[in-house]
């Protein structure tokens, strides 16, 4: 533990120092150095926290994340291809459309793919730069941040929210409540809507919502996923990162002495304390930090950044931003909140020595990983067979001997068109001599549609009597057949399976 | 419950289960209080030299879902089975919500059965959706035994051979009778009518003949007047005797499968085929759905075989 958290700066902080909490029993105390205790209780009423608005550099890279991550979320379902949704989730017909691809549900591996990417991206991200996910792409922070904007517009910043709340109920606290509750149930309505886009036609799903005739499973995660959203967006936020999110804690995991994050120079800031702008510091015996309180007040967890690394911190940035502004103003350079990793704060590395230590042995090996999984996914969606092709081999019939001794199998094939024409395809068998099937005729199957196609593939009795009872290996070629006006080329898929010669 | 017999065991589970609710409340209750240092809210505890533990408390509303879902199970435990051998107060079971379902289910298809009710199994042919229903439940009825081209297996009719070579399904409804009522199909043991073993093997071989398969012709010319006996019920010719259920002798079709080991075996130890009835499993409009369907199954291998 000590490994990959080490203390910060400050020497006197444990690694994981909790959040300053005035208001908890432990800081009442006033110690004097006795071992006293007291008994407190296990679970404590949230306080609110009212985090004041930031703008700067990592604020603005936030709001760009923002407009990519929810113009994609919101656009993408309205987008058409082949005459169809571009993106579509078809649950009910087991069909998933991606743009050109259309997947079945034996391509889950490809999910798979997705969520091994995801998270080896994750992995790679926190080591180099901490819990970037977290502080600017994640739907949490994303939609919280939204959230806030709403209500930033309509209640006012930090001071006029808390001064509202603790206010009596006016016609005017009501106007504005009320409006934020409106903007907000819509935007989680919107969003719930959104979502359920990806599953049924979105643009049905409208004239269904027009119509009100929304069937009931549509309803119900509609307002399942608005709910979530209002909820977790207004009134969870931080408390989403703090308690419920996995990725949270074990993001703190893969932090080394050499991941970037957010970190207050306890050096160069100490000590803290008010002064005029032309104070000279060296008389004074100050720091940089002017102890403003500025970045307690920006951190939407709610935590004094200048206590070192915490578990609540998300990695946002807005203290940093909010510092710099100060910074600015006081004349003093920028960076006493900045990006930088534990050993470049203790051994002044410079950003040079800092960025050749970005190249160490676990950010290799999650790179060369993250590269491989990619380039396997990419390369076998791209050599992905047009047609696939399940063999069943029939439950009721094992084998059974026919007229004049031939040997029969009866296999049920499931030719599955990942196209969106439609296909024929003609049937094959080889494995024992003679081997043939009574198909008389090619199969064609509808565009992304399966069919089950029964064959029964026979063997001659001397053939048989030659290969002797019990399984033998077999194979169906199967051919799908080329369009010549639309330059399809043929293409030949083999199945593997087993003909049986009964005793 | 089968296992235990003795009502005490319902009632210790209904004990343990509620001893068990209870006790999930006062362990919340006797552990939500503990001791901090007073002066930096850490639990005293050290490890690895500069690892405290510090007293970060719960939001009180994830208490309150721990609440909940103590409140949760007495009120399911009120409404479900689960307190012991207590059947809940809303009588469930899932027989119950099956034989609910199935009802459900064939209320809903009724319409559908409706207009095929009182169509002849000719018109039924001729209705594409009534013959994608009849494959539908041919292949979950009865595929399992006659195979899913239908043509079946060793002791499982084949359902595709033409009218003149099926006993007693020759039409629509003599099918329907033996899906509704099943049907047995016996021959007796004949070996000690026909003679020794190698008569058995020679009448065997002149079965053979009939069908004009593979045969040891010699065999057959000696087998020919101990057929003798066969000829009560297959006919003097081997043409078979539907009116008894003797099935004819000279066509390529084998029930039980093809070869002197298996005629042989037939002649020695008789065979007794059972279709058992469908009738309690099917609804009456859905046989009648399905007995047009396989009906069809042998009229599409003679229009195939023209």
């Amino acid at each position: 533990m000590s490994e990959t958290v080490a203390p910060a700066a400050g020497g006197s902080l444990s690694p994981v120092a909790p959040a300053a909490d005035p208001a908890s029993p432990g800081s009442a105390g006033g110690g004097d150095g006795d071992v006293r205790e007291q008994v407190v209780s296990l679970y404590q009423k949230q306080r609110k926290i009212y985090p004041r608005a930031v703008s700067g550099w990592f604020a603005g890279w936030r709001w760009a994340l923002v407009w990519a991550t929810q113009l994609l979320f919101y656009g993408l379902p309205w987008l058409e291809w082949n005459a169809r949704q571009a993106v579509l989730f078809d649950l009910g017909a087991r069909r998933f459309y991606i743009f050109g691809l259309v997947l079945y549900p034996q391509d889950f591996i490809y999910l798979t793919g997705l969520l091994i990417v995801s998270a080896y991206a994750l992995f790679l991200f926190t080591a180099v730069a901490g819990r970037l996910w977290c502080g600017y792409a994640c739907p949490q922070t994303v939609y919280t941040e939204i959230f806030m904007w709403v209500e930033r517009h309509l209640e006012g910043d930090r001071n006029r929210r808390m001064k509202l709340d603790a206010g009596p109920w006016t016609l005017e606290k009501l106007a504005r409540k009320g409006g934020k509750q409106v903007i907000w149930v819509a935007l989680g309505l919107w969003t719930g809507f959104t979502f359920v886009g990806y599953f049924t036609p979105i643009k049905q799903l409208g004239a269904a919502v027009m119509s009100f005739g929304l069937g009931p499973w549509e309803t119900f995660w509609t307002l399942f996923y608005g709910f979530a959203t209002y909820g977790n967006a207004g009134y969870m936020r931080e408390q989403v990162c703090k308690y419920m999110c996995p990725y949270a804690r074990f993001q703190s995991a893969m932090f080394d002495r050499d991941t970037l994050i957010i970190s207050y120079d306890a050096e160069r800031g100490e000590p803290r304390g008010t002064r005029g702008r032309k104070t000279d510091l060296k008389a004074a015996n100050l720091g940089h930090c002017i102890d403003c309180g500025l970045c307690v007040e920006v951190c939407p967890t709610g935590i004094d950044i200048r206590k070192g690394l915490q578990y609540e911190c998300i990695g946002c940035a807005a203290c940093v931003d909010v510092c710099n502004g100060v910074m600015d103003k006081m004349n003093y350079p920028r960076g006493l909140v900045r990006y930088d990793t534990l050993n470049g704060m203790q051994k002044h590395l410079s950003r040079g020595q800092e960025f050749k230590r970005v190249l160490r042995p676990r950010v290799v090996i999650y790179t060369s990983i993250l590269g491989v999984i990619v380039l396997a996914l990419g390369v076998s969606i791209a050599m992905r067979s047009p047609f696939k092709v399940d063999v069943v081999r029939d439950r009721g019939t094992l084998a059974r001997i026919v007229e004049d001794g031939w040997v029969e199998n009866v296999y049920r094939l499931q030719v599955m068109n990942t196209t969106e024409s439609v296909q024929r395809y003609r049937i094959a068998v080889a494995g024992l001599a003679s081997m043939a099937t009574d198909l008389k005729s090619e199969v064609a199957v509808e565009p992304a549609q399966a069919r089950w196609v029964v064959v029964a593939v026979r063997v001659p009795p001397d053939v048989a009597s030659q290969a002797g009872p019990g399984s033998h290996k077999m194979e169906f070629i199967i051919e799908r057949l080329g369009i010549a006006g639309q330059a399809q080329s043929s293409y030949t898929l083999v199945e593997k399976s087993t003909f049986l010669v009964p005793r | 419950m089968s296992d235990f017999v003795n009502s005490g065991w319902g009632i210790f589970v209904a004990a343990t289960t509620i001893v068990g609710l209870i006790a999930c409340i006062a362990l919340l209750i006797i552990a939500s209080k503990r001791r901090v240092m007073a002066d930096d809210n850490t639990t005293g505890h050290v490890w690895d030299e500069d690892l405290r533990e510090l007293n970060n408390p719960l939001p009180r509303w994830w208490m309150w879902l721990f609440v909940i879902t103590v409140v949760f199970s007495a009120v399911y435990l009120a409404f479900y089975p689960g307190l012991g051998s207590f059947s809940g107060t809303l009588k469930w079971t899932s027989q119950g919500q099956f034989e609910a379902e199935q009802a459900r289910a064939t209320a809903a298809l009724a319409p559908v059965y409706a207009k095929y009710k009182d169509m002849p199994a000719e018109q039924l042919v001729a209705d594409a959706q009534a013959m994608a229903i009849g494959e539908r439940l041919y292949l979950n009825n009865c595929a399992q035994c006659h195979g899913s081209d239908a043509r079946g297996s060793k002791g499982f009719p084949n359902l595709t051979l033409p009218a003149e070579s099926r006993l007693a399904t020759e039409t629509a409804d003599q099918i329907k009778a033996v899906i509704l009522q099943g049907r047995a199909g016996n021959m007796p043991p004949m070996a000690a009518a026909v003679g020794s073993a190698e008569d058995v093997r020679n009448v065997a071989n002149y079965v053979l003949s009939l069908s004009g398969s593979a045969h040891n012709s010699v065999a057959a010319q000696l087998g020919k007047e101990k057929f003798a006996a066969c000829a009560a019920c297959h006919g003097p010719e081997g043409k078979g005797n539907k009116a008894i259920g003797a099935p004819n002798l000279t066509d390529k079709h084998w029930l039980y499968g093809w070869g002197e080991q298996a005629i042989i075996e037939a002649i020695t130890n008789g065979r007794a085929g059972v279709m058992p009835a469908q009738g309690k499993l099917l609804t009456p409009e859905q046989v009648h759905v399905l007995s047009a369907y396989v009906w069809n199954l042998s009229r599409a291998t003679k229009v195939a075989s023209k």
